[in-house]
């Protein structure tokens, strides 16, 4: 497998939310509009790319029987810059994020990489697959979020689509419309890896 | 009457799954079958009581006099991941039965955000032990309620004639989404 097929394999192919079905948390939690959800996949992209660069580097030294263990302090020492940075430099975001940045560190796709790819592999390929991997979440966060904001608020990164209406479907903002949203999005994640394939 | 908003708005107007969008990895992955969604909510309400007790005593007792509240993140993982293998061992030893029910579940919980998330509301909220455990209790009884719900409907789901494309993850997703839609009629009760 070459570095682009690495990198490209999270975008579609592997893509972490809707066909790996991992992360569904924050996926279904933040993605209230486009911009929440392109700054939590922003923030997931980082822990990912800090915990799989560490992991790799020092998985010599790890006895296998700690390896858990310590990929969790690894990841949970990178999401607690993500937060501190945040609170100070984004403080909006922070808020709108709320409980999901810490709960980064729950997220199996970070862990999931760590001990599936990082924990196995030469240090280039893990950086590269942690940038396609948080790419790829940060692509269906951002769908999932422009979707519910254009069909919730009919506006897209704040941008109003319509001049004057501003009440949108307000059911896809709420609960309902990120499960009924994603679920759709997942058929057509099938399809394209179909097409692609 | 405080312990009754807490228990009410917990299960129904701020159900943990539906609502708050934490735990929804289990809810989507062993929610198949009504019998295996039973043992998960077991698990969950089991270590979701424990934890947040744990994580309550070592943020008031140790993180806020030293003011290190900035390891929360790191401590609090920490603890609930040695805790969840702590209670598979000596569940184990002590009680075969309840390990035989619980067991397979155990390892999955300690990624589950739910329990995590729980921990974090619980500081958050700014109660004292007492409400922190009925709170806990009540977000494990609103996660099973929704799960075990769920489980009886993906039962049904699974005899459908569905379209090919929607079959499995797609209509189990919108499913929830409808039956989110009915848990927003419990908003405003508290």
């Amino acid at each position: 497998m070459n570095q682009w097929q690495n990198f490209s394999k999270g975008l579609i192919k592997d893509n972490p939310v809707y066909i790996l079905l991992l992360g569904l948390c924050p996926a279904l939690g933040v993605t209230t509009s486009a911009f929440n959800g392109l700054g939590m996949g922003l923030a997931t992209t980082f822990v990912l790319l800090g915990s799989n660069f560490v992991v790799s580097i020092i998985k010599n030294f790890i006895p296998a029987k700690v390896r858990i263990p310590s990929f969790i302090v690894i990841i949970a020492s990178f999401v607690t810059i993500v937060e501190l940075t945040m609170e100070a430099y984004m403080p909006d975001l922070f808020e709108s994020l709320g409980l999901f940045i810490p709960l980064i560190v729950v997220n199996c796709l970070v862990m999931g990489r760590a001990e599936a790819f990082a924990s196995k592999k030469d240090t280039l390929s893990a950086v590269i697959d942690a940038l396609g991997m948080g790419l790829g979440f940060a692509l269906a966060l951002t769908m999932l979020g422009g979707l519910r904001e254009i069909l919730g608020a009919y506006s897209i990164f704040g941008i109003q689509l319509i001049p004057g209406a501003t009440d949108g479907m307000l059911v896809f903002v709420l609960a309902p419309g990120a499960f009924i949203g994603m679920g759709y999005l997942i058929i057509l994640f099938n399809y394209l890896k179909k097409k692609t394939a | 009457m405080e312990y009754f908003a807490i228990v009410i708005g917990a299960i129904f107007v701020n159900n943990i799954v539906l609502a708050q969008f934490l735990g929804i990895c289990p809810y989507i992955g062993v929610s198949a079958k009504v019998s295996t969604s039973v043992g998960m909510s077991g698990a969950v309400l089991f270590v979701m009581t424990l934890a947040t007790i744990v994580t309550f005593l070592i943020y008031n007792f140790i993180l806020e006099p030293f003011n290190v509240t900035y390891l929360q993140t790191i401590s609090y993982i920490l603890v609930i991941s040695s805790l969840v293998q702590m209670v598979e061992i000596i569940l184990k030893k002590v009680s075969p039965e309840l390990y035989q029910a619980l067991g397979i579940f155990l390892p999955l919980i300690t990624t589950n955000c739910a329990i995590m998330g729980v921990a974090l509301l619980t500081v958050q909220n700014e109660f004292n032990l007492m409400q922190g455990v009925v709170f806990a209790i009540s977000h494990a009884a609103g996660f099973a309620l929704a799960i075990i719900l769920f489980a009886g409907i993906r039962e049904h789901l699974d005899l459908m004639d569905l379209p090919k494309a929607m079959r499995g993850a797609p209509a189990a997703l919108v499913v929830a989404g409808i039956l989110a839609l009915a848990f927003m009629g419990f908003a405003g009760l508290v």
